[in-house]
């Protein structure tokens, strides 16, 4: 009790902090005389952000580019880390994954959570089946890993199954099977969590979007005698086109990052690492903090084409409206 | 709009004078139980006001037990000890020391650990007084953690084991079987109730989230210690020899003999390869459900049975030591402990450092139950479980060879990576020599 007594007078004296802080700034900022007002004021209220995306933004990034090229005493190496990275079988196997894991998450959620999103439209119980699907969204990356590792479980056989799906599998007669275990296709057993949180996502996006398209141009398209996969072909599709590639960038770049649910079910083991996965083991437990910062580095060169293309498409929709 | 003008630096103020009496400190330890005989601890002088600042990884009840194990030698020497556990130790000691805000004394979890911060100059070497403490109260063994480059800087405090084979009583007693007293009479104990087919003779798990694994590295250094000695696990620990060295492949295919054969493990939960995905603290359950025989876990196992589970020699579940290859040559056990280490050596340091060497303090934190100490001057009886009474008599034995924890001696890259790794990949199908050339490649260089 004392204990979270002082955790709240910390938070409180925080905030007293903070708010002192603006008090005091919006006082400066008004006290400055009249001719060069405008400047002090812009400059009075970009100043705390600017520092604070200098001290947590801008240098962490510049310091991480330059740990790149370091060795674990923290000399500089030139490119080894790099050249580890794309010589060394595991390292490799590493990149493997996440480039098998950016293709396809994007795409099975996004496919799914669309056709989800078209069937049940205007169907009846529809805020009800689309919770369904949502639910998982509200699950963390790590309890999802959690509960689909329960579902995988393994139990030799002639031993009572506690996995669901070795359960399913040992009452249809056939043998258990170790899903996390054998590479490749565990990889896609742990892609399967990351879709199944994704889905929903993508359907509730899409679902609105496809709310959006004019009702106008489907009753034309219906009086021309176009069949449901012409309407959905050529008129919901691309009036649902900017929707469409948001979803696909926000997922593809959450599938980058991706790491709880790799930590969680495998830990990296059975060839399942992923890049963000690697980069905390190197930096964190191998104790080569410059490999891992290299692996950051490469993380980043593979998330910004992403990021600039989705930032493109959304100012050119803005010209258009 | 006037009115605000003023009202806002009143309110800075306000919050300034809230924030100094916040800074106010927490009291230091417990000494509840402290009584009013001194004369135990009238070597340690009078230190009257003076305070010495301990920073270490424990934390909760066990850091309780640690300030109680201390209040006395608080309360008779007027020294405060300002005791602080951090989960964050392992690398905030570094940043600490770096940024000239060491603590008075630190304890050290792992040797390594101990070793950076002596060689990069911050520890001072222990004074005379507990360096003879130790030498009459541990074995060399211990003394030889303390010590970096010929210099030694810590005594050891507590200590755990590793290597006990945990098994039931009960059922060894049904089926007429004997505790087996060297490594091929496991083996043939092994193959006999393997033979009966009536439950597999052993059970194992590694699985451990981000650490899966490393159970295993403690069946390889068991086996490494008793099968090749003291000198080679020293040479391996210390990449005197290559980690993929006949002799540790030999290791690996020993432990393998158990661990790889479908008949031997793994009873409970299936084949071999279920040893990965079974969590360790469960991995020992089927002892009591008689799916399996024998279970090779450390001695804080003892905490991982269910509630109610008797652990005793009589008991439901009881413990043998991992037997040796050779018999004549004597115990060899792993385990592992903590250091104290000073970054001052003014007097009260000085004191509160003999103290923590002291039978004194190994009796005092051992009687209050959960830990146990190498010291030679503990006494056993004070132990609050059998299990930790016989670890004391295998520790204080002066034919016991003791070796630290062999992947907490490597440098982090193999003894908390590479060699995890190498361990779900062995047991999950590649060769020991496939394995360890892998490891050996992950040694850093230089």
């Amino acid at each position: 009790m004392e204990f979270i007594g002082g955790k709240l007078l910390q938070v409180v004296i925080a905030l007293a902090i903070f708010a002192a802080i603006i008090g005091i700034l919006m006082l400066v900022v008004d006290r400055a005389p009249k001719s060069v007002k405008d400047k002090v004021t812009v400059a009075g209220f970009l100043a705390p952000a600017g520092i604070l995306m200098l001290v947590g933004l801008v240098y962490p990034a510049v310091r991480t580019s330059m740990l790149a090229f370091t060795d674990a005493s923290g000399q500089g190496n030139g490119f080894d880390n790099f050249v580890w990275m794309f010589t060394q079988p595991e390292a490799l196997t590493t990149l493997r994954n996440t480039i098998i894991w950016t293709i396809l998450v994007p795409l099975l959620s996004t496919s799914f959570g669309l056709a989800y999103a078209v069937f049940i439209d205007k169907a009846r119980g529809e805020r009800v089946l689309k919770s369904l699907v949502f639910m998982p969204m509200a699950i963390s990356f790590v309890g999802a890993g959690i509960i689909w590792k329960l579902v995988y479980d393994y139990r030799g056989p002639g031993i009572e199954q506690t996995g669901v799906i070795n359960f399913i599998r040992d009452a249809m007669g056939m043998n258990p099977k170790q899903f996390l275990l054998d590479a490749p296709e565990n990889t896609i057993f742990l892609i399967i969590v990351m879709v199944w949180i994704q889905t929903g996502f993508a359907m509730v996006i899409l679902s609105a979007a496809i709310k959006g398209v004019p009702v106008e141009l489907i009753e034309a398209a219906r009086l021309d005698g176009a069949n449901a996969w012409q309407q959905f072909r050529n008129v919901t599709v691309p009036g649902i086109r900017g929707a469409l590639v948001v979803v696909l960038t926000t997922i593809t770049i959450a599938t980058l990052k991706v790491f709880d649910i790799v930590r969680t079910m495998t830990a990296g083991n059975y060839d399942t690492s992923v890049v963000a996965n690697e980069m905390y083991t190197q930096a964190f437990r191998a104790g080569e903090p410059g490999r891992g910062a290299a692996l950051a580095l490469i993380l980043f060169l593979m998330v910004l084409p992403i990021v600039v293309y989705n930032a493109r498409v959304l100012r050119k929709q803005r010209e258009i409206h | 709009m006037k009115k605000s003008k003023y009202l806002l630096p009143v309110a800075a103020a306000g919050v300034l004078a809230l924030t100094m009496s916040a800074c106010s400190g927490n009291s230091g330890g417990g000494g509840s139980t402290a009584s009013n005989d001194c004369s135990a601890y009238d070597t340690y002088g009078k230190h009257d006001g003076k305070t010495v600042s301990v920073y270490s990884t424990i934390v909760d009840v066990e850091a309780t037990n640690l300030e109680e194990s201390w209040a006395q030698f608080e309360k008779c020497t007027g020294i405060t000890v300002k005791y602080e556990g951090s989960k964050e130790f392992e690398t905030q000691i570094g940043v600490r020391a770096q940024s000239g805000t060491a603590p008075d004394v630190a304890i050290f979890p792992q040797p390594g650990l101990l070793a950076t911060q002596a060689k990069a100059g911050y520890l001072k070497p222990a004074p005379k007084a507990v360096s003879d403490l130790v030498d009459k109260n541990w074995s060399p063994d211990w003394k030889k953690y303390g010590t970096v480059d010929g210099t030694f800087y810590a005594a050891p405090m507590l200590a755990n084991v590793k290597g006990y084979v945990w098994y039931s009583p009960k059922t060894f007693k049904d089926k007429g079987w004997t505790v087996p007293k060297t490594w091929d009479e496991m083996m043939d104990l092994t193959k006999k109730i393997a033979d009966d087919k009536t439950m597999k003779p052993w059970c194992a798990g590694f699985e451990s989230g981000e650490a899966t694994g490393w159970p295993g590295t403690d069946w390889i250094e068991d086996v490494v210690l008793r099968a090749e000695g003291p000198e080679v696990y020293d040479k391996w620990i210390t990449h005197q020899i290559p980690f993929n060295d006949p002799k540790i492949v030999n290791s690996f295919n020993k432990v393998g003999d158990i661990l790889l054969n479908p008949n031997y493990v793994n009873g409970g939960f299936g084949d071999p390869r279920s040893i990965l995905s079974t969590a360790f603290a469960q991995a020992g359950q089927p002892v009591l459900d008689g799916q399996c025989a024998m279970h090779h876990q450390a001695s804080f196992q003892a905490a991982n049975w269910p509630a109610g589970t008797n652990v005793a020699e009589d008991g439901d579940v009881w413990a043998f030591m991992t037997p040796p290859v050779d018999a004549s040559k004597g115990t060899a056990i792993t385990g592992g402990g903590e250091s104290v280490a000073a970054y001052k050596d003014t007097p009260e340091v000085q004191a509160y450092l003999a103290f923590m060497a002291s039978a004194d303090f190994a009796n005092n934190r051992v009687k209050l139950g959960g830990a146990i100490s190498a010291n030679k001057g503990l006494d056993p009886n004070n132990a609050q479980s059998a299990l930790d009474k016989q670890s004391i008599k295998l520790l204080q034995d002066p034919k016991t060879v003791f070796r630290f924890d062999g992947s907490d001696l490597m440098p982090s890259a193999v003894g908390s990576n590479s060699f995890w790794k190498g361990i779900v990949a062995w047991i999950n199908g590649s060769s020991a020599q496939q394995v360890t050339d892998s490891i050996e490649s992950s040694w850093p260089k230089g």
